[in-house]
């Protein structure tokens, strides 16, 4: 298992570096390119909740933070620089997750479910309400600047670069995460919460600090999402947002950090080539790709298995 | 010797069965006790009181002199309190070492230790060393959820003593256990316990085995301590005969409780 370790960081450069590359040499697929990007994050941190067995259908709730509190901060009080535009949401959306988290912690399976969900209707009532902030139409995001560098309009790609090192160091701080004593804790979770108790560890405690992390990731992805598409609408805490995020999630699997990426990036340009060749038909085509999912690839794009996994079968009788 | 649990008139009632009636038990450092009693005695809320899983509804217990009453499971557990379970609790998708390794970094998540990185390799080492101490080196990668109950026993205790325990306690290990493994699963055990100096507190209904490997037998009717002495006086004992054992003490009962 070792050489899994040595060869993960020249993986996820070579994966950030081949991006780079791509969305330089195909500038017209940079905007879709950026909201898979974008959804990427937000699935992430939904992956690494579904280790422990918990499904959130409320992430939106995060990735509408993400992205009004950048389009507020730019339009209400002239902030253009990058720096403080993806503090300020990191910091937004992990204080209400520390709050909301308090509560969410202690539901399981399909009552967390649906209490993320209640919250992320929630914000979105909120925002389809206020007319100040644009209503159903939401706000155009415009001149956002990193030290003086355009990030958005002609200048995406720019912002693009920016996207995909975010995305490195969150692929980064996930494996790292996973890797220590709390992060080992989600998959035990997920099988058998007395026997993690017994052994003296905190299965609440790490799910709610796994709450926190997911919700900074899709705040990052939303605040990136409004940068990159400048504009933001009440839709991102809708629950369908949420449910795509879902959907992406269960095609991506919980057993690699990357394929959260993959799945979101294949799931846009499916959809692009979809809406230009047979418009009207995306959610057939959606469809056909899940139930074929479900049917060979059960447990996702992470499921594939290059080597095979190192277990024996035991025969009834067997002694020890 | 000084004891390492003391419970002090513990009153448990569940409606109107009392479960415990008055309960005082000592177990003493470095010691085998065996607990025997018929079905509903109150043997497995005795040991779900100790560790935190039911609050009994008055008395004290006092681990090494500290009270545990109040305190959760997890709390207890890290006071050096562990449990094997009648039903084994094991991370059934994962294999025998997969769920030693996570045992062992479970015992790290605590305090500021949880963030820091835990490598595979010392994970595996570690959980290695511990399958060879109970035998179980041949169902290293083998699926927790399909392997034989005795296998999934000593699992179970296996992890249960990753902790480095003070005190152990056993409801019923050789349960479904074939019969004739029951001594050697039983020797794998007690050996282990006593390399790493864990007092025990097992729940038996095979009389064969309480005999053998307890210092001292606890016997339990409806909910109060019968008896509790030497295993020869115990088992010998005309109540517990009449009432736990029963008259046929002589043919060796072929126990299922599940």
């Amino acid at each position: 298992m070792m050489n899994k370790t040595k060869t993960f960081v020249p993986v996820a450069v070579g994966a950030a570096l081949f991006l780079i590359v791509a969305a330089w040499s195909l500038p017209t697929w940079n905007f879709v390119i950026s909201i898979g990007l974008a959804k990427g994050l937000a699935v992430l941190g939904l992956v690494l909740m579904m280790r422990a067995g918990l499904v959130s259908f409320g992430q939106g709730l995060y990735y509408a933070i993400g992205g009004y509190s950048v389009g507020l901060m730019v339009n209400l009080w002239r902030i253009n620089e990058a720096v403080l535009l993806l503090i300020a949401p990191v910091v937004i959306a992990a204080a209400t997750a520390a709050v909301a988290g308090l509560l969410l912690s202690r539901y399981r399976d399909i009552f967390f479910a649906m209490l993320t969900l209640a919250l992320s209707m929630l914000l979105y009532g909120l925002l389809v309400k206020s007319v100040e902030l644009g209503g159903t139409d939401g706000f155009n995001i415009r001149g956002v600047t990193l030290f003086g560098l355009p990030l958005s309009g002609t200048a995406r790609f720019n912002g693009l670069v920016i996207l995909v090192l975010i995305c490195f160091t969150a692929v980064i701080t996930v494996w790292y995460f996973g890797k220590t004593a709390l992060g080992r804790l989600l998959p035990g979770i997920k099988d058998n919460e007395i026997r993690v108790e017994y052994l003296g560890a905190s299965a609440s405690k790490t799910i709610y600090l796994s709450y926190i992390l997911a919700a900074i990731l899709a705040a990052v992805g939303g605040s990136m999402s409004g940068i990159l598409v400048a504009h933001v609408d009440p839709e991102m805490a809708f629950w369908a947002t949420s449910g795509e995020f879902v959907v992406i999630a269960v095609l991506a699997g919980t057993g690699n950090i990357f394929t959260p990426f993959i799945a979101a990036l294949a799931l846009e340009f499916v959809r692009t080539f979809a809406y230009q060749h047979a418009p009207n038909t995306w959610q057939l085509v959606l469809g056909v790709i899940i139930l074929s999912m479900i049917l060979f690839l059960p447990t996702g794009l992470g499921g594939i298995r290059f080597g095979k996994r190192n277990t024996t079968t035991v025969e009834a009788g067997e002694k020890a | 010797m000084k004891p390492i649990i003391e419970a002090k008139s513990l009153i448990k009632r569940f409606g109107a069965v009392t479960a415990a009636n008055d309960v005082n038990v000592d177990i003493m450092s470095g010691t085998i006790s065996g607990l025997i009693g018929t079905n509903g005695a109150g043997k497995t809320t005795f040991i779900n009181m100790i560790t935190g899983y039911l609050g009994p509804d008055s008395g004290s217990i006092l681990l090494d002199g500290q009270e545990i009453v109040g305190l959760s499971p997890r709390q207890i557990t890290r006071r050096g309190v562990a449990r094997s379970f009648q039903i084994p609790q094991l991370f059934n998708s994962l294999t025998a070492i997969e769920n030693l390794m996570f045992a062992y970094s479970a015992t790290d998540s605590v305090g500021i230790k949880g963030f820091s990185i835990l490598s595979d390799d010392e994970l595996a080492t570690h959980a290695d060393e511990r399958l060879e101490v109970f035998g179980l080196g041949a169902f290293r990668n083998s699926i927790a959820g399909t392997m034989p109950e005795g296998i999934r026993k000593l699992l179970d205790i296996a992890i249960a003593m990753v902790g480095k325990p003070k005190v152990l306690f056993l409801d019923e290990p050789t349960s479904g256990v074939a019969s004739e493994e029951k001594f050697s699963v039983m020797d794998r055990i007690i050996d282990a316990t006593r390399v790493a100096g864990v007092s025990v507190l097992f729940v038996e209904h095979d009389m064969e085995i309480v005999g053998r490997y307890s210092d001292r037998v606890l016997a339990f009717f409806e909910g109060r301590v019968l008896i509790d002495g030497p295993p020869e006086t115990v088992l010998s004992d005309r109540q517990v005969r009449e009432l736990i054992i029963g008259e046929e003490h002589c043919v060796r009962r072929e126990d299922n409780h599940a």
